[in-house]
């Protein structure tokens, strides 16, 4: 063995791979390629966003009340801030916004407590979420008891008209649509025809159809005198629709869970509304969190089709908003406007879902 | 505006049935009864009907409510609209849902005599008409051979276009857009020559130009559109009182009756004015006595509201033209009141 006592020269230190400039050499310009579409992607970002920006936020305008404050070339966003109002609340009368408010901070609380992990009393909150609010809520925005002055429904609009289209269908097509879901794998022949036919037709004609009919033809059939209010109308179409699609998410689930499972349950002699409470749903329903919440984001934005049977909701009354001569030309602001409103709740309900599959999640999945 | 729903007249013709059997309380009963007039207006147009930044809706069409609020009921704010869209309506009128249909339809034969329905006159004289940018320096619509033409899809503008340049053995380009909105944008762009829509539209996107004393409106009108409010057929003393609401506006802007000088008017010696204002034919409308004035005092006469809405003192600037009082070169003309 060969000695040699003379030391060998120190290697080069190994290049960096760890950090930002380590992340950025190793995912961005790792090849030559890489680097050629990075510096694609940085121009395309350059051409998009800066002009983006320049007429977001720039050169638009802020402050103002009419018109003429607004500079050309940016954004206008004087016309959003004069009408935000009406663009929330639609034509409610200006003095009982508190009504609509008191609402919307209680939805809020409820909906913060739901999702919070350590809320005490949660199957209580859920209660009083299902049974009461709704009905505080209707005597809320509606009135006629307690001393609160009627609002008739042909004045709400905006947000508020889109949030209590969205909630009541979520809310009451998720039972329906379990119930009908349970009905057509019923093993009852007339139950299973009947829901069968229910889910099938609904879903297979057109939101806009059913809305369409729903105000166009259905006044028709009633007498003149009785006044069916025409919001009232819409929502029973949208429960209906919503509940036929939400059928066929739950179905899914259904048909996921073993067969072992459905006979465990029987074999403990569980009746069958407990097999269904206690075994089956608990486990379906975790499974179809990512389809229930889906057809919960389509319906949320399926509820801007109202605007064709003239209820104005947030998009139609921007857009009307957009009619009135002393602010024509400013849609591309009115529809920035509605798409980010939105885009927030859509994301919002996205996030939620996740979350609560990471909190249900007990270990089937590899 | 003026694309006839085939849906319309199908249901129009479904309900024809079941509407005979319940023609029983007269619309002006049931109207006073209930205290306020349910009128039918757009969803949002320029000018016409729109809400305001308080949420108060404006325009000719919703004048037109509050005029026969004030004839029926003395006041003029005890209307509740409800915003309806092309489609839906003629329905919503046949089903009782509305009193009164004020949404910039155009009078035809095709609804006037097979849809159940009255129109009651005339508030606004409408045609198609053309506009263009000032540096094509195009005097009339004659010289517009081979030029590119901005439309909106599916409406009457197109037939109308097409008719026109056939007759006048002219060639065009159509350059077809879905909504008044990007049609506007796309004669912005450069991406034709002309724009053509309705007179009353052209004047609204006119304004949405970013430049609009760029744009000239041309003379021609290539088609007939009068606008007007419309009701329910078999009921003739409430089809009575909206007809006549409207001549009472006509009338009272050419005897000079404003709503800021008839207060002083009461006591004119002009036996027709003393008429108007003493409310001629209230008893057989089954209004109170003070119908037209309360109409002129809270509403205005014809001219104001034009002017108003979509006249001078209006952003859209529209000329009377047609819409003038037949005394000043237009065809604005209602009967006498005695």
């Amino acid at each position: 063995m060969i000695q040699s006592d003379k030391k060998l020269p120190d290697l080069p230190p190994p290049r960096r791979s760890d950090g930002a400039f380590g992340w950025i050499r190793a995912n961005l310009f790792s090849s030559v390629t890489n680097t050629l579409l990075t510096l694609l992607a940085v121009y395309l970002l350059y051409i998009g966003l800066v002009p983006l920006i320049q007429w977001a936020f720039i050169d638009a305008s802020w402050v103002g009340e009419t018109r003429d404050d607004c500079a050309v070339g940016g954004a206008c966003w004087v016309f959003i801030k004069t009408r935000l109002n009406q663009f929330v609340y639609g034509f409610y009368p200006e003095e009982l916004y508190w009504r609509v408010n008191w609402v919307f901070i209680l939805f809020g609380v409820l909906i913060t407590l739901l999702i919070a992990e350590k809320t005490p009393y949660k199957k209580w909150i859920v209660i009083f979420t299902l049974t009461v609010f709704p009905i505080i809520t209707f005597y809320l925005v509606y009135g006629g008891a307690f001393g609160l002055e009627v609002v008739e429904t042909h004045k709400w609009g905006g947000l508020m008209l889109t949030l209590i289209l969205a909630v009541v269908g979520i809310v009451a097509a998720l039972p329906f649509g379990i119930l009908l879901a349970l009905g057509r794998r019923s093993t009852m022949p007339v139950i299973k025809t009947f829901c069968t036919l229910f889910i099938e037709i609904w879903r297979g004609v057109p939101l806009i159809t059913v809305l369409f009919m729903a105000s166009v033809m259905l006044p028709l059939f009633i007498p003149e005198e009785i006044v069916f209010d025409k919001l009232v109308r819409a929502l029973i179409g949208i429960v209906m629709f919503q509940s036929a699609y939400m059928a066929e998410v739950v179905r899914g689930g259904l048909q996921a869970i073993p067969k072992g499972q459905y006979e465990a349950a029987s074999a403990l002699g569980l009746s069958y509304w407990k097999m269904m409470g206690l075994i089956i749903l608990p486990q379906a329903l975790k499974l179809m969190i990512p389809g229930i919440v889906n057809t919960f984001i389509a319906l949320f934005k399926d509820t801007s089709l109202v605007l064709v049977i003239g209820l104005l909701d947030l998009l139609a009354i921007v857009q009307a908003g957009l009619a009135d001569a002393k602010w024509a030309g400013y849609s591309v602001e009115g529809y920035v406007f509605v798409g980010l409103v939105f885009w927030v709740f859509c994301f919002g309900m996205s996030r939620y879902s996740q979350a609560l599959e990471k909190k249900l999640d007990t270990g089937h999945k590899s | 505006m003026k694309k006839i729903s085939i849906c319309a007249v199908l249901t129009a013709v479904s309900v024809s049935f079941p509407m005979m059997a319940s023609a029983a309380d007269s619309t002006v009963k049931s109207v006073q009864k209930r205290g306020y007039v349910q009128c039918g207006v757009t969803t949002g147009l320029p000018g016409f009907s729109n809400p305001d930044d308080k949420g108060k809706w404006q325009g000719v069409d919703v004048d037109v409510c509050r005029a026969v609020a004030a004839a029926a009921l003395g006041d003029a704010n005890k209307v509740k609209y409800t915003p309806l869209t092309a489609k839906e309506r003629f329905t919503a009128l046949q089903s009782g849902e509305i009193d009164l249909l004020s949404r910039v339809t155009t009078w035809t034969i095709t609804r006037d005599a097979s849809l159940g329905l009255n129109f009651t006159g005339v508030t606004y004289y409408d045609g198609q008409g053309f506009m263009v940018s000032k540096e094509l320096g195009v005097k009339s619509a004659k010289e517009l051979d081979g030029a590119s033409v901005c439309i909106q899809s599916g409406t009457t503008t197109e037939l109308n276009l097409a008719d026109y340049f056939r007759q006048n053995g002219m060639k065009f380009e159509p350059v077809v857009f879905d909504t008044a909105d990007q049609t506007a944008k796309g004669f912005e762009a450069g991406r034709c020559d002309v724009l053509t829509s309705d007179q009353s539209q052209l004047y609204a996107l006119r304004i949405k130009l970013s430049k609009p004393d760029n744009a000239v409106v041309l003379p021609e009108v290539i088609s007939k559109e009068p606008l007007g409010p419309v009701v329910r057929q078999g009921d003739d003393q409430w089809f009575n009182l909206v007809k006549w609401t409207l001549f009472a506006m006509v009338n009272a802007e050419e005897l000079g009756l404003t709503s800021s000088n008839i207060e002083k008017e009461k006591k004119s010696k002009n036996p027709e004015v003393q008429r108007f204002i003493n409310g001629e034919g209230s008893k057989a409308l089954g209004v109170p006595g003070d119908w037209a004035y309360q109409i002129v005092k809270q509403v205005g006469n014809y001219g104001e509201i034009f002017e108003s809405n979509v006249g001078a003192s209006s952003p859209l600037k529209i000329e009377r033209g047609l819409n003038a009082l037949w005394t000043k070169g237009g065809i604005q003309y209602a009967p006498p009141m005695r």
